[in-house]
């Protein structure tokens, strides 16, 4: 059983379906292929991690599209919302 | 694949029987709430517009009152009037005549000589009509004249997983059996043009969908505004949204997969020759959303929520469905369907969608969902200015 759904294999960020402490292991499947990481922050159910180290300015990808820019770097497992994400690139 | 329906003189297929009692403009609203409630069955649409305003928002308002009285939902309409409003009730009698021969009657409550006075002649009509829509029979009609209204509200990351598709499936199906689906929202289709624009039937289709999209948003920098700094929403942010793009691109799933055959503007009348998916130009507030869409003919509205929210509408059913397991389980009493077994991965997309198909099916063959059941009406229209 995964605790994270990700929606596209572009995907750069995914939702994890169940409350993740910092030091847990969030795990998915890309194409049935089960991936791990370990999560840097807390997250809340139903928000967004970081697959993979994402740099300041970078595009974030969800749905396989752009969600926004990354207003700061992010690290893989780490929780992505309003403080590191926006639509415009500041 | 058929339907039970009212077939209405204009020709078009109902799956309600209301009288609808329909004010002018804001002032006439109270003496038709008045008359509504005399009247057991009748329906009252609250108007918070139709007077002290731009020749843009009364169009707005006729269109959308005119295609209330016009959706085939209603059997007859009584139109209530103040007198000194811009909706005058001879201007909006004429405006529903163009639409519809269906029964009409109106009352203005100054000529009536106030309001008892005015509720006396109401009620009269209103009653007259009640016992004509109980004559009606409900017939076999065929599904392709059905126009499904989508819509999403309070959304939140379960949305775009599992309510959205879960609509999206029952859209495809519609469209398939010959029917109409409606995508609305255009606020929350920012981020998705370069979807939605290949999904177009022709360029002229696709040009039209890239204008309401751009000028959704030029219109708020006009005002010197920002659309993202209050989309999205506080609680989709709570729930887990961050940006307009990222609940843009949840929201589009729920018109599932078919081509885009024609772009509406607001609460403009959807032509029943053409089928297939189509998007009509609406903002991202739930009810005005609703609003024009029922305006343009939509019979029956399935909105996704993953916040939870109590919406309904007093000339169609809406049906509610939720991907949010925890919300479902909170807000049962307005509810109607949970999808959230995508989410646990004990349901697969497929299987929802033909759950909720029979549960649409049930509904438009006079089921009522718990909205209904509940009674409520809500009501809001989109304005392009203040008052004047």
């Amino acid at each position: 059983m995964y605790n994270c759904l990700v929606i596209n294999e572009k995907d750069t960020v995914a939702t994890v379906i169940a409350p993740v402490k910092a030091g847990e292991e969030i795990s998915y499947a890309i194409n049935g292929k089960e991936n791990k990481i370990i999560a840097s922050e807390d997250i809340p159910k139903f928000h967004k991690t970081a697959l993979c180290d994402i740099k300041k300015g970078d595009i974030v990808i969800k749905y396989g599209c752009k969600i926004g820019y990354a207003l700061c770097d992010i690290k893989k497992g780490g929780y992505v919302h309003t403080q590191n994400l926006d639509s415009k690139m500041n | 694949m058929n339907f039970k329906g009212y077939r209405r003189t204009d020709g078009r297929a109902g799956i309600r029987n209301h009288i609808l009692i329909l004010p002018c403009s804001l002032c006439a609203s109270e003496t038709a709430r008045f008359i509504a409630s005399q009247v057991p069955g009748a329906v009252y649409i609250p108007n918070q517009g139709g007077c002290a305003m731009a020749v843009a928002d009364l169009e707005i308002t006729l269109k959308v009152l005119s295609g209330f009285a016009a959706n085939p939902n209603v059997f007859g309409t009584v139109v209530v009037g103040n007198t000194c409003e811009n909706v005058q009730a001879s201007l909006l009698c004429e405006r529903i005549r163009a639409l519809t021969n269906k029964p009409l009657e109106s009352v203005v409550i100054r000529d009536a000589g106030g309001t008892i006075k005015a509720a006396q002649i109401g009620v009269e009509y209103a009653t007259k009509m009640s016992i004509e829509a109980s004559k009606c029979k409900k017939e076999d009609i065929d599904f392709s004249e059905i126009i499904f209204a989508t819509e999403c509200g309070g959304s939140d990351p379960t949305s775009g997983l599992a309510s959205n598709p879960t609509l999206g499936y029952v859209s495809d199906k519609i469209v398939a059996l010959g029917g109409i689906s409606i995508l609305s929202e255009t606020s929350e289709l920012v981020g998705t043009e370069d979807i939605l624009a290949p999904r177009c039937v022709n360029e002229e289709v696709a040009k039209k969908l890239l204008k309401i999209i751009k000028d959704n948003e030029d219109y708020f920098t006009l005002h010197g505004e920002s659309l993202r700094d209050g989309n999205p929403s506080v609680g989709n942010k709570q729930g887990g949204i961050t940006t307009l793009e990222e609940k843009s691109l949840g929201c589009i799933h729920k018109a599932g997969t078919a081509p885009i055959t024609e772009v509406y503007g607001y609460g403009e009348q959807i032509d029943k020759n053409k089928k297939g998916l189509v998007v009509m130009d609406t903002p991202g507030q739930d009810i005005a959303s609703i609003a024009a869409m029922v305006a343009g003919g939509a019979q029956i509205v399935v909105f996704t929520t993953g916040r939870g929210t109590p919406t309904g509408n007093g000339i169609v059913p809406v049906i509610k469905i939720t991907g949010n397991n925890e919300k479902y389980a909170l807000m049962k009493d307005n509810i109607d369907f949970d999808a959230s077994g995508i989410i646990g991965g004990t349901a697969a997309i497929d299987e929802k969608g033909e759950e909720l198909f029979k549960l649409v099916t049930e509904v438009i063959n006079g089921e009522k969902s718990k909205a209904e059941a509940l009674g409520f009406n809500d009501m809001s229209m989109a304005r392009k200015c203040n008052f004047c």
